[in-house]
């Protein structure tokens, strides 16, 4: 075997690999900036039209396995004069070297200047991301303050979870996309590409209203945000004709016509997800109050059971994974979910190929379910998320889960040869009292009860992991105030007395948890406005970066920069994170569209208080959120009736075509 | 793909074992393994032009058709040059010594060569690495057969206008491990020489030392006489 040295990849003009090359040996982990992954593209840059840089706003072990930027590279890449590159955050001993040596933030790919793209397109699954999103744009060259940017800089534009509130990154975005992105970013592309052609008319302004006209793309620059004294919002308007008053969120329905990733990146670096995912579905409407993702996705649109059985065949083959990961916000829902996973478990029979289902809920998991997933050989981990600790929570949240159907479930798995599975709740919940947060301790002790009794052996654990609540926009909760950090912290100690209370069971449980400072943070980002920005930009020229990493994020930071720039316009941190908003407040993000009805968020915000619990439209008749009819989309799911047809064995050794025999 | 860390490297060949479809043999138990052997694998930032494994299989295959199929599957960078079939015997005690090349860009070849003299002429050279078990104290001489400044017209693969020394050794074998960088850093010992630019350090060879102190083929003992594959 050889690494020929002597040979290097060919080198693109633009390219910064002879700058950047030295300094590699210098830093940690140097391979996540070298490219080369399986499944890259490299294009030549003149012959192409529109060129997109496309960033995740993390690490690249992180960032390198995400679904929406693997799904855009290879969307745009199909597209003859279109070419897309990655670029991810640089850890800080590289931005030092690159800052001292005049390095530029580059692509992964061909290690091309982020400043040479025509669009920056930047994915936020979460907002712990917005420093990172300030280093990039700054190493890139580019001016931080969209408004100090030339026809020279590429246009910068956010997509992502995050991106249903922009506004604190509004005044360093040109724009942000809400919804589903592979329609996007192919409108956008061809928006570019046609003002190109004609010469670029009006230059950047010109080219950021056409993006604006299409109403699904908002530009922060065309709106004006008008306060009361009282700090609140009083109004966001147009400050320009032809823009809409509301942009609207993307939906792509039919997802078996976007089978994506087709080819999907297999680095040499190691990640944090070493499998070949495939989406089974898009949107959830089990109707969990808190929860974002479920309420800025809908409807449910299910991939058919045949699309997957193709996409995992080709997937494995282009890849050689070991592990397939069925995703979706809640897996086992697949209206034919049993017949995937044993349709799976039956083709990959003795190849050592596991499928996992990241998201399961305990009243989906059933023994069947159980046994395909453990059939060929490996287990891996399974996580039930019952969220709150008390039936009443959990009413609450809208988590209709009882504690007889957990304790069925984990024995369940437990019967099935798991030892070990994990549960996941929250704290911090509205309404919440210490008894809610306690009750999870005696579930907790059930759970290893029950599960010594089923097995009649010792050898079994359950982890309990613990998140803080945010609220966030878009959802129920976004009326809601947020608890103290001392607080939290208070009720997780308590907790953790209540677990080891019983030396033997405590023994049997772990207890993982995060300290509600994070979180406090992450609840003024995202459903603060304008404002934060400052805030934002303060905390990045004090140092911050990587705000998702426990080790590099510093409460004191926020706290400090809040301090310091809040009060110049009347607001604190606790206004954006433990006020609770009322009914008529106008909120940041109430002109960027959801589909989702206000009155029906409030509405399920009334019955959250009341304890009453909210159905799942697909099985029950519609209760009019509002995103259908507005959104002009349906629900999509099976069951098909299809199954899949074993694979014809291939033996042997691939070769190369027309390699000789 | 000098910057592959020996880790990275096995987690990509034995993707790319799957990808060429390869009847790799398995490990019995919980989490099975595949059957494969690394012989004393290249530091990380370090390029290679010899390196060897095993791989342990559950049916025979062409050994020629498996070097195709491999070599296809493997990302450009990674090239496998020749598959035989193992005589027996472990390849790593076949593995004695390595031929290293260390082109040092922006140094003069004179003061290298200077150095270089220095460092032979005495019997030991304590130098410090940190390694898992931390940091470390040991000998960079004894281990080193032949270390020789190359002439400049060794045309050395960065850029031709910036001046560059280039350093051939053969190093040993031996626990601790001597690498390219600890000779570097003997150098720096006896005779304060500072490199102003990171070093590249290919791999030439590596496999049974004659007694000549020359590089022999590790896998000349499973050849037969005839030469499967081309080399």
């Amino acid at each position: 075997m050889s690494v020929p040295s002597t040979t290097p990849r060919p080198v693109a003009a633009n390219s910064v690999w002879p700058q950047l090359e030295p300094l590699l040996p210098q830093v940690t982990k140097p391979i996540q900036y070298v490219g080369g992954e399986l499944g890259a593209v490299v294009k030549d840059w003149d012959s192409a039209t529109v060129r997109w840089a496309l960033m995740y706003p993390d690490a690249y072990e992180v960032g390198l396995p995400n679904q929406g930027v693997q799904i855009l590279y290879e969307v745009l890449n199909e597209l003859p004069d279109v070419l897309a590159e990655r670029t991810y955050a640089v850890w800080p001993d590289l931005e030092a070297l690159m800052r001292a040596q005049g390095v530029p933030q580059f692509t992964v790919d061909a290690h091309r200047p982020v400043r040479d793209f025509d669009l920056f397109g930047i994915s936020f699954a979460t907002e712990l991301g917005y420093t990172n999103l300030l280093t990039a744009i700054d190493l890139a060259g580019v001016p931080l303050l969209a408004a100090d940017r030339t026809d020279a800089d590429p246009v910068i534009v956010a997509g992502g979870h995050a991106a249903f509130n922009p506004e604190p990154i509004a005044d360093f975005v040109d724009a942000a996309v809400l919804g589903d992105g592979e329609e996007a970013v192919l409108e956008i592309t061809t928006i570019v590409r046609e003002w190109k052609a004609e010469g670029c008319p009006g230059g950047r302004d010109e080219l950021l209203l056409r993006l604006a006209r299409t109403e699904s793309v908002y530009v922060p620059r065309f709106y004006d945000v008008d306060y009361l004294p009282d700090g609140r919002i009083q109004r966001v308007v147009p400050n320009r004709a032809d823009v809409p008053f509301r942009v609207h969120k993307r939906t792509t329905m039919d997802l078996d016509a976007w089978p994506y990733p087709k080819k999907p990146l297999v680095p040499l670096a190691e990640t944090v997800h070493e499998r070949y995912a495939v989406e089974i579905f898009r949107g959830c409407t089990r109707g969990c109050r808190f929860c974002q993702a479920g309420m800025i996705t809908r409807p449910v649109r299910e991939r058919s059971i045949t699309t997957v059985g193709q996409m995992v065949q080709q997937g494995l083959e282009f890849s050689g994974f070991h592990e397939v990961g069925l995703l979706s916000l809640s897996s086992a829902d697949h209206s034919e979910i049993g017949d995937m996973c044993s349709g799976l478990a039956e083709q990959y029979q003795g190849t050592n190929v596991s499928l996992s289902l990241p998201s399961t809920r305990v009243d989906a998991f059933n023994i069947d379910l159980a046994q395909e997933l453990s059939r060929n050989g490996r287990r891996t981990g399974l996580t039930f998320a019952p969220e709150g600790g008390s039936e009443r929570i959990r009413k609450v949240i809208n988590k209709m889960v009882s504690k007889e159907d957990l304790i069925r479930t984990v024995v369940t798995a437990y019967t099935n040869g798991w030892r070990q599975v994990k549960l996941y709740f929250m704290c911090g919940l509205p309404t919440e009292t210490d008894a809610d947060v306690l009750e999870i301790a005696d579930m907790a002790h059930e759970v290893i009860r029950a599960g010594r009794a089923a097995t009649g052996s010792k050898d079994i654990r359950c982890t309990v992991s613990i998140g803080g609540f945010v609220p966030k926009p878009h959802t129920p909760f976004q009326w809601a105030s947020m608890e103290r950090p001392e607080v939290i912290d208070h009720r997780l100690k308590l907790l953790k007395q209540a677990i080891n209370a019983d030396r033997s069971l405590g023994r049997a449980i772990g207890y993982r948890y995060h300290d509600g400072e994070p979180s406090l943070i992450e609840g003024l980002l995202s459903r603060g406005d304008r404002r934060v920005g400052a805030v934002i930009r303060r905390v990045w020229e004090q140092g911050g970066r990587f705000d998702g990493w426990s080790e590099h994020f510093s409460y004191q930071r926020w706290v400090d920069a809040a301090a310091e720039v809040l009060p110049g316009f009347g607001v604190d941190l606790d206004w954006y994170t433990t006020r609770q908003r009322d009914e008529l407040e106008v909120l940041p993000w109430d002109h960027l569209d959801s589909g989702l009805d206000k009155d029906w968020l409030w509405q399920d915000w009334q019955d959250s208080l009341g304890e009453y619990e909210q159905d799942d439209c697909r099985w029950t008749p519609c209760f009019d959120c509002g995103v259908c009819p507005t959104m002009d989309t349906e629900i999509q799911i099976g069951p098909t009736g299809r199954k899949l047809l074993p694979l014809t064995p291939v033996n042997g050794l691939k070769l190369p075509t027309g390699a000789q025999q | 793909m000098r910057f592959t860390s020996h880790r990275d490297f096995a987690r990509a060949f034995e993707r790319a074992l799957r990808r060429a479809g390869v009847p790799v043999a398995f490990s019995q138990g919980f989490t099975p393994h595949p059957k494969i052997s690394y012989a004393s694998a290249a530091p990380t930032g370090v390029a290679s032009e010899a390196e060897y494994l095993e791989i342990g299989l559950r049916e025979p295959v062409d050994a020629e058709q498996l070097r195709a199929a491999l070599d296809a599957a493997l990302s450009p960078g990674l090239d496998v040059l020749e598959v035989v079939v193992a005589a027996g015997g472990g390849l790593a005690d076949r593995i004695e010594a390595s031929h290293w090349r260390i082109e040092l860009p922006q140094v003069d070849p004179d003061i290298l060569a200077k150095a270089v003299a220095a460092f032979s002429a005495v019997e030991e050279v304590l130098v410090e690495r940190m390694t898992k078990q931390g940091r470390r104290t040991f000998d960079a001489r004894a281990a080193v057969i032949g270390i020789d400044v190359m002439s400049p017209s060794a045309t050395p693969s960065g850029d031709p206008a910036v001046p560059c020394a280039i350093l051939e050794l053969v190093v040993r074998q031996v626990t601790p491990s001597v690498r390219p960088d600890d000779v570097l850093s003997g150098l720096r010992v006896v005779a304060g020489l500072e490199p102003p630019v990171a070093p590249k350090v290919i791999r030439l060879a590596q496999g049974p030392l004659t007694a000549q102190g020359a590089i022999g083929d590790p896998l000349d003992a499973d050849r037969d006489g005839a030469t499967i594959g081309g080399r």
